[in-house]
């Protein structure tokens, strides 16, 4: 029954993007986009990661919606139906298509518990998480602990993009721009004004759950910040950009950030200083067990505050610039 | 090979396909945020491949609760590369956009062919 499902939703997926490339208006693409994302996270949970379900749920059609849309608003919805050598790109993507599909036939089938992948690192952290951290979830062991230079890595990705998003956008607009007519939210529409009222507070206190749960249900730093920037973002879509900056002001965003990567980094270091290696938990306190947990609660605390930041920030960027008219 | 063993190459078939359609969105289409469209759909393309690498047969969640040891897991690597990779995905995509509206601030169109002439 679930293999049907699951065929379905692939089904949907593909066709879905068909009508995302088809489509000549921007804004349908990009609510497309946003259901192609929904199927995605569908997909993804069906295939027993729950936690990347949940960050795509939450960032890809919540959160890169808004700023597509955002980007939409600044630019325009109407694109031309012009294409560049259609002939010839059809056939190369035609020959590369079929080609992938031929080496696919070489991988090791869906489910195959013998496959390369399942052999190496993988039992090792099943096997030596519960043993090391004393937690169920390998997935934020893994992001927090074991790989814990890739997560910072990533971090100061985000950190770098929205520093990046915040210079192109921060500069003057263009002579004779004008603010867009929707700043002030939609508080002359009744009913998502009611829907969001009683959603945001519980977006949040989700946002919170996911976080402060992340080492025992799906979960963790990245879709904690993801679904309350989404739930601040409601609210600056309902009230208005200026009331969502009165609640969160620039300056607490720009902190978070900054606080969020300046913790994650700082944990690495006072482990250095405490006589272990750059991000070592064990050293923290005299139970290594606990050592690793109260570690991968501070990083991960880090990295929530510092998407949720980034993310606010980002839009906050998009959503103050003035339209070009 | 039946039909079930042939099923078991539908999730990569699919990554296929949609790969490609990213990758002809981003090198046919001319419009910049078409263009980025593409790009994020060549991407999730991409996260479905290692997502679908991830599953074990009759395997669950990679959260080991008390009692549940013995169970079998799906594999909790690919999970992590990818969950920061969604992330991480949209903090650039908002970089391209961000550039894209300062294109069309310049110029006043985001098509690429009208952008090189009035250069």
């Amino acid at each position: 029954m679930i293999i049907v499902f699951a065929l379905f939703l692939l089904t949907l997926l593909v066709i879905t993007a068909l009508a995302i490339v088809q489509t000549t208006n921007l804004f349908v693409a990009v609510m497309l986009t946003s259901i192609f994302s929904l199927l995605m996270a569908s997909n993804f949970f069906i295939l027993d990661a729950a936690d990347v379900a949940l960050t795509e749920a939450a960032v890809g059609a919540g959160i890169t919606t808004v700023i597509f849309l955002a980007a939409l608003m600044l630019t325009t919805e109407h694109e031309k139906p012009h294409l560049s050598r259609r002939k010839l790109n059809t056939v190369v993507i035609t020959i590369l298509a079929s080609l992938i599909i031929y080496a696919t036939f070489d991988k090791p089938r869906l489910g195959d518990p013998d496959a390369p992948v399942h052999q190496h690192l993988a039992p090792w952290y099943l096997e030596k998480t519960p043993e090391y951290m004393d937690f169920p979830n390998v997935v934020t062991a893994i992001l927090g602990s074991f790989r814990g230079y890739d997560t910072l890595g990533e971090v100061f990705v985000v950190f770098a993009a929205c520093i990046g998003v915040l210079f192109i956008l921060g500069v003057k607009p263009p002579e004779g721009s004008t603010y867009n007519p929707y700043r002030s939210g939609l508080k002359h529409h009744l009913i998502p004004q009611v829907v969001g009222r009683l959603l945001i507070p519980f977006l949040v206190l989700f946002g919170l759950y996911v976080q402060f749960h992340g080492e025992y249900s799906p979960g963790g730093g990245f879709q904690a910040g993801a679904l309350i920037a989404s739930a601040i973002i409601l609210y600056a879509l309902l009230e208005g950009e200026a009331a969502a900056l009165r609640a969160v002001p620039r300056s607490v965003l720009l902190g978070l950030v900054i606080g969020g990567a300046t913790l994650y980094g700082g944990v690495g270091v006072v482990c250095i200083l405490m006589g272990g290696n750059f991000l070592e938990y064990t050293v923290l306190l005299d139970n290594p067990v606990a050592a690793q947990q109260t570690g991968i609660i501070l990083i991960e605390a880090g990295v929530g505050m510092a998407v949720c930041g980034a993310l606010l920030s980002i839009f906050h960027a998009f959503a103050a610039r003035p339209m070009r008219v | 090979m039946n039909l079930l063993e042939l099923l078991g190459y539908f999730n990569y078939w699919v990554f296929a396909i949609v790969l490609m359609v990213g990758l002809y969105t981003v090198i046919a289409k001319i419009n910049l945020v078409k263009k980025l469209i593409g790009l994020s759909i060549f991407q999730s393309a991409v996260f479905l491949m290692y997502i679908t690498m991830d599953k074990v047969e009759g395997g669950t969640a990679p959260i080991i609760l008390k009692g549940m040891e013995g169970n079998v897991f799906s594999n909790p690597l690919p999970q992590v590369l990818i969950l920061t990779a969604i992330v991480v995905g949209v903090s650039t995509l908002a970089l391209g956009l961000a550039i894209v509206v300062r294109i069309y601030e310049s110029y006043g169109t985001i098509e690429e062919d009208e952008i090189l002439d009035a250069d």
